[in-house]
């Protein structure tokens, strides 16, 4: 009976598929381009804004483009290795300044991502049971996400200037300084960095976490509860097991964002950055379009283009292994 | 499958930091047409009090020149922050304007690059010949014994602008040696009254390389050998760069929130709104200081003083050149628009609202009607002066020697201390990064 009944239905359904999509049976050969038909335009404008531009940047790391060349790129004679060699002596001011700079964007991502992602939770938590106003303060917290970078960053530049900024203000009138602190030069240009960059990035770490708090399901809470688990023995044993997958993503795209972050310190700062806050994609920029020397700063953004592939080639090679282990 | 697409992911988006800066930057029509009524396309630098100023003095002038020969001028203005960069972005792409104003200091880099048309025989010829251009104006467009690949347009000069009033008040004559000029400074600080001697761009590393080339002129110090061999670490060049930061370091006569001014504007505005005794600053200062406050009358001007034993410089040659694009489409039209814009009618009606020094010998100043004013600046372009190193690697002597100032400025202004040894390490530091450039 059963074995009748198998050969019967597709006999049975195909009919009726033919009637639903007769324009495809009709017409093999389009059913079979369709899907690349439809992927291609996809895959021209991937090749067109990243992978041309990819090639021809580690084109331009193996040669000499320098300002006598740049308004002829096919003239520009092979450098080798020399391009990288220039970026990684680091008893040279070239290499030194890149090793200075990639030491204060350690630092700074890794803080930043830190930050962003505690106050994410933070707010991601605490705004999980329902009441009142809470959909306000959910909007309001997505301000800084909504809010043009430029925008943002530029208050945070009027805020924080040493003489007529509120940031100073409001310590004098807290009585926790005398008003005179520099914030965007000297040492605390990476701690302004920080705030800036965390102020405009934890929103988003807030947003993934809440959508992955919806997903877990509040019967598991309630068991928790029933068994005497509090809030935090809870949420170390049900919140952020079960937000693994969330949190593996989110810190690896808080990291590559703050590592290759431009916007921040080019706006914050201006073109006036204080070696506390040279973040190795502005040092990348300045050596390219500052000292006219295109082939050293393409070896530069190279070197830190293998950097990023081998930091997350470990990351998910590491957390893929622990998964696999639970 | 989905590590590897990831990864691909992370390549692009770090090399998209060098290369999309380095592509499709808006550059304006090129195109225009090969002959009859041409269009150009004419990047102008910011002059006035804004980019609209800008455009509103320029559109009539412009409208005559379409009116005189037919040819119509699409006008761009762009801020002094982007215009380098746009230039370059111009030079690589090959989309470039036909007509395009240079800071004049930037004329021997860009020459290099080889994407000008250079200003020879006939091509002078045809925009009315060398000979009507102040020489010294002229010596900016480029390499010495090259022809030029720009020409000059508008003439500024640093001058020691100073308050009346309050040098009347303590008893202070306008000072004529660095010495007085410091002992000056130092009796007009007033922590009290929150006023200060001078007012500098000290976060401006353009501002900033402008002085440790005039200090070190003044010591009779090079920065560049014959050969466009940076030297940087001369005691001429260390003293001079120290001698300039001691105004806030050792003599203590520029508030230490200077660090922070990273144009000229502000120091401007302090001056104009009365919080300090004086500024140096270019000519078209002028108008930045009237539109503040400040009445014509209530400041003089005296050229930026040197030591009393010091060579007599008080300003570079600056000031803003005309480069022709040698790929334009339109070379007739482009060098009938130099013509034009390098006319003495053109230069008198741009001269006062741009408050420029004129580039034409026998011109007289437009851009103040006070004598004694125009007569100082006149004085200093023409005599007091000396034209920055016209060598290829000038712009990376600017970035690389202005940013290492800003730094040491910043120390200062914080709370450190920074002494020659310091001064020279810096300066070896920018050295290194012009070799590895060149």
């Amino acid at each position: 009976m059963s074995v009748a009944t198998q050969e019967a239905t597709p006999a049975a359904a195909r009919p009726a598929k033919k009637k639903s999509k007769p324009g495809l049976e009709r017409r093999p050969g389009l059913n079979r381009w369709l899907p690349y038909l439809l992927l291609a335009p996809a895959v021209l404008a991937e090749l067109l804004i990243h992978i041309i531009p990819m090639i021809v940047g580690i084109w331009m790391s193996f040669v000499k483009l320098t300002k006598f060349f740049i308004a002829n790129w096919s003239a520009a004679p092979a450098a080798g290795l020399g391009n990288y060699k220039i970026a990684l002596d680091f008893d040279n001011a070239v290499g030194e300044g890149l090793l200075k700079s990639f030491g204060v964007t350690v630092v700074f991502s890794l803080v930043t991502v830190a930050l962003s992602w505690v106050l994410g939770m933070a707010a991601a938590v605490a705004l999980q049971p329902p009441f009142k106003g809470r959909a306000m303060l959910r909007t309001l917290f997505l301000v800084p996400y909504a809010l043009p970078a430029y925008a943002g960053i530029l208050t945070w530049n009027f805020m924080l200037q040493r003489d007529t900024g509120a940031v100073n203000h409001v310590l004098e009138q807290l009585h926790l300084s005398d008003g005179t602190t520099f914030w965007l030069i000297g040492g605390n240009a990476l701690v302004s960095l920080i705030a800036v960059a965390t102020w405009k990035l934890w929103t988003f770490a807030f947003l993934t976490l809440m959508a992955g708090l919806q997903s877990i399901p509040g019967d598991l809470y309630e068991a928790a509860s029933v068994d005497g688990a509090g809030n935090l023995r809870q949420w170390r044993n049900i919140t952020l097991p079960s937000l693994r997958p969330v949190n593996l993503v989110l810190v690896l795209v808080l990291f590559l964002w703050t590592f290759s972050d431009f916007n921040t310190p080019y706006v914050l700062f201006g073109t006036a950055q204080p070696p506390a806050g040279d973040l190795i994609t502005f040092h990348i920029y300045n050596a390219s379009f500052l000292t006219w020397n295109f082939g050293t700063g393409a070896a530069m953004s190279v070197l830190l283009l293998i950097f990023l592939m081998i930091v997350t080639g470990i990351y998910l090679l590491v957390t893929g292994r622990r998964s696999r282990r639970a | 499958m989905r590590l590897r697409s990831f990864v691909a992911a992370v390549a692009v988006s770090a090399l998209g930091i060098s290369l999309a800066a380095c592509g499709g930057s808006d550059s304006g029509d090129s195109s225009g047409g090969g002959g009859g009524d041409a269009t150009l396309t004419y990047w102008a630098s910011n002059q006035g009090t804004s980019l609209d100023n800008d455009k509103q003095v320029l559109t009539p002038v412009l409208e005559k020149f379409t009116q005189e020969t037919g040819v119509k001028v699409n006008l761009e203005v762009i801020g002094w922050n982007d215009l380098q960069t746009r230039i370059q972005t111009a030079i690589t792409s090959g989309q470039a304007p036909d007509v395009v104003n240079i800071g004049n200091t930037w004329a021997a880099s860009l020459q290099a690059t080889d994407a000008f048309l250079p200003f020879d025989g006939d091509a002078m010829t045809a925009i009315g010949g060398k000979d009507k251009f102040v020489p010294t104006a002229l010596a900016t467009g480029g390499k010495e014994g090259t022809d030029p690949t720009s020409v000059p347009l508008y003439g500024l000069a640093y001058g020691l602008y100073y308050n009346k009033a309050m040098f009347a008040a303590a008893g202070l004559q306008p000072p004529k040696t660095w010495e007085e000029m410091v002992t000056a400074a130092q009796k007009l600080t007033v922590p009290a009254k929150k006023q200060w001697g001078m007012a500098l761009a000290a976060g401006s590393y353009t501002e900033n390389v402008h002085f440790a080339f005039i200090n070190a002129a003044q010591n009779k110090a090079d920065w560049f050998d014959a050969d466009g061999k940076p030297t940087f670490t001369g005691d001429g060049n260390v003293q001079g760069v120290l001698r300039y930061l001691d105004l806030m370091q050792k003599d203590k006569v520029a508030n230490p929130s200077n660090a922070q001014y990273d144009n000229g504007t502000k120091s401007v505005n302090d001056f104009a709104t009365k919080k300090v005794a004086m500024v140096i600053n270019q000519n078209n200062a002028n108008s930045s200081i009237v539109a503040n406050g400040m009445k014509a009358g209530e400041y003089g001007v005296v050229p930026f003083p040197a030591p009393a034993a010091g060579e007599q410089v008080a300003s570079h040659v600056a000031g803003i050149n005309l480069s022709v694009f040698k790929n334009t489409k339109n070379k007739d039209a482009a060098l009938k628009f130099v013509k034009y814009m390098t006319d003495g009618g053109t230069q008198t009606t741009l001269g006062k609202p741009f408050a420029s020094l004129p580039v034409l010998k026998d011109a007289k100043p437009a851009f103040t009607t006070d004598a004694a004013e125009a007569a100082t600046f006149s004085d200093i372009y023409n005599t007091k002066s000396k034209p920055l190193p016209l060598v290829p690697a000038e712009d990376q002597f600017e970035s690389t020697v202005g940013k290492a100032m800003n730094g040491m400025f910043a120390k200062i202004a914080t709370g450190g201390t920074v002494s020659a040894d310091d001064v020279k390490a810096a300066l070896k530091t920018a050295e290194d990064q012009v070799a590895a450039s060149s």
